[in-house]
């Protein structure tokens, strides 16, 4: 499972694990703002920064290639826009299209796997992001868990009833059982997400995520924003006073 | 001696219109265990979700002279804890220590005395040695000491535990009998399971459509109900 992953890798001991959330998350911020305004030499940049993000993964102890796949988990979603830019003949802006969206999805990978969701969220709410989008975002987060244990559930039951999965879903008999399976899938996950709620209520919550972390906005996170906002932005400058 | 809970003429209705509890009265003493038993469906769960406020009926309930109701529900949780049947529902951080410190950085603790009371709630339930695990990581019995400890960082007067023994082998059933038993709480334990009752509870009440039909020692009410696996054990002992 991906978040089952993040979650791991976001429990690691590096320097940048160890950055405040809000700066990490400034930096983020910098790095998507100066990927989504360039316009020229986008190759040479996409590149450079492309071996930044490298660089950061590894020194972050995160491996490498496992990141990098991971990423691309957006590029089907800008399948559509790339096919309308290319039917449009500019394929240099599908290129591009590529390229952010990829860039993006990495940057956002690394920030999250190398802070914890609490600490992320915590570090959002201070930030000023509205408390309900943040509640939402953590129950997500829990119910992911929920959600995918009741379909292991249900695959096993599914498997057992009809020998294999491929056997349940292309008969189209079973394929209609497989449909109302998946009804009792969400009925199931709502009435187990019911019973967290609850548990939550039971042990004080009141709508607001606290976390044990006592990390606070440091020196070294002030240099840590300054540095990465020297990297990003020196090297957007440098490649296109070079091109 | 006041009674540490006090619940006068309880009745609940779901929304789709069955009737949970139809009139209960009940009451608990400082050093108690009380087992409430009763057939599927008879109430017992939903009596208990109104101990500290997770549902509100008609009628009244008091907890350590507090009464229940919206005003209430944060110092009421305090005193109750609720231990639920399926220990995945409770464990709902990423990691042991954090699942277990939830409760007391919600009662209003700093980062390090939540962090120090966890660890010593992990450490009654002996289970200090998993605090850097994810909750999914553990066995069934595992998950309900963590659960447990998650309670007893808030310093409850009162526990109440679901079906604490359901998902756990014998001797994890066991192992868990042991360590309820030395907790010094007040406790209420719903239960199928009798041999646990018999163990732990000095009472019993039963459950039948919404009411409390009889109380009184386990065995009483255990032969009262004919609520054992006599008929099983029977059968077992004919065949040897």
């Amino acid at each position: 499972m991906h978040h089952v992953v993040l979650d791991r890798w976001s429990r690691g001991e590096s320097a940048l694990h160890r950055r405040d959330a809000r700066a990490k998350t400034i930096v983020v911020l910098i790095f998507l703002i100066a990927l989504a305004t360039a316009q020229r030499a986008f190759l040479p940049l996409s590149l450079c920064y492309l071996g930044i993000l490298a660089a950061t993964i590894v020194a972050a102890g995160l491996p490498l290639g496992a990141a990098l796949k991971r990423a691309a988990v957006v590029l089907p979603f800008t399948a559509v826009f790339v096919a309308i830019s290319l039917a449009a003949g500019e394929p240099m802006r599908a290129a591009a299209l590529v390229g952010k969206s990829y860039l993006s999805a990495l940057a956002v990978l690394v920030l999250v796997s190398t802070t914890p969701l609490p600490e992320l969220l915590r570090g959002l709410e201070r930030m000023g992001v509205p408390r309900y989008l943040l509640m939402v975002a953590q129950f997500l987060y829990r119910y992911l868990f929920v959600i995918s244990e009741e379909a292991q559930h249900m695959r096993a039951a599914l498997q057992t009833k009809s020998g294999t999965l491929r056997r349940a879903l292309w008969d189209r008999g079973k394929f209609a059982a497989a449909g109302g399976a998946l009804g009792v899938l969400f009925a199931r996950s709502y009435a187990h997400a019911e019973g967290i709620h609850q548990a939550m209520l039971a042990r004080g919550f009141r709508g607001h995520f606290l976390t044990l972390s006592g990390r606070s906005f440091g020196r070294a996170d002030v240099f840590f924003v300054a540095a990465a906002l020297v990297i990003v932005a020196g090297a957007r400058a440098a490649v296109e006073a070079w091109i | 001696m006041q009674p540490l809970v006090e619940v006068r003429d309880l009745r609940y209705r779901y929304d789709d219109g069955t009737v949970a509890l139809d009139g209960v009265d009940f009451q608990l003493f400082a050093g108690e265990t009380v087992a409430v038993l009763g057939a599927n469906g008879s109430g017992k769960t939903t009596f208990v979700l109104h101990l500290n406020g997770l549902l509100l009926g008609q009628g009244s309930v008091t907890v350590c002279g507090v009464p229940v109701q919206p005003a209430t529900l944060a110092q009421v949780r305090q005193k109750v804890g609720l231990v639920f049947q399926d220990s995945d529902n409770q464990l709902f951080m990423p990691t042991v220590l954090e699942d277990v410190a939830f409760g007391p950085l919600n009662l209003g603790l700093d980062a390090e005395q939540a962090r120090t009371r966890a660890l010593d709630a992990l450490g009654a339930v002996g289970m200090a040695h998993v605090s850097a695990k994810a909750p999914y990581h553990l066995s069934a019995g595992e998950k309900k000491r963590v659960a447990i400890a998650g309670i007893l960082a808030m310093n409850p007067e009162i526990l109440v535990l679901d079906e604490p023994t359901t998902f756990l082998d014998p001797p994890g059933q066991n192992a868990l009998v042991e360590l309820l038993d030395e907790l010094p709480q007040a406790k209420i334990l719903v239960t199928h399971d009798v041999d646990c009752a018999r163990a732990l509870a000095s009472r019993a009440v039963f459950f039948e459509k919404g009411k409390i039909a009889g109380e009184g020692s386990v065995p009483e009410v255990v032969a009262r109900f004919s609520w054992d696996r006599t008929s099983l054990h029977r059968q077992a002992s004919s065949r040897l």
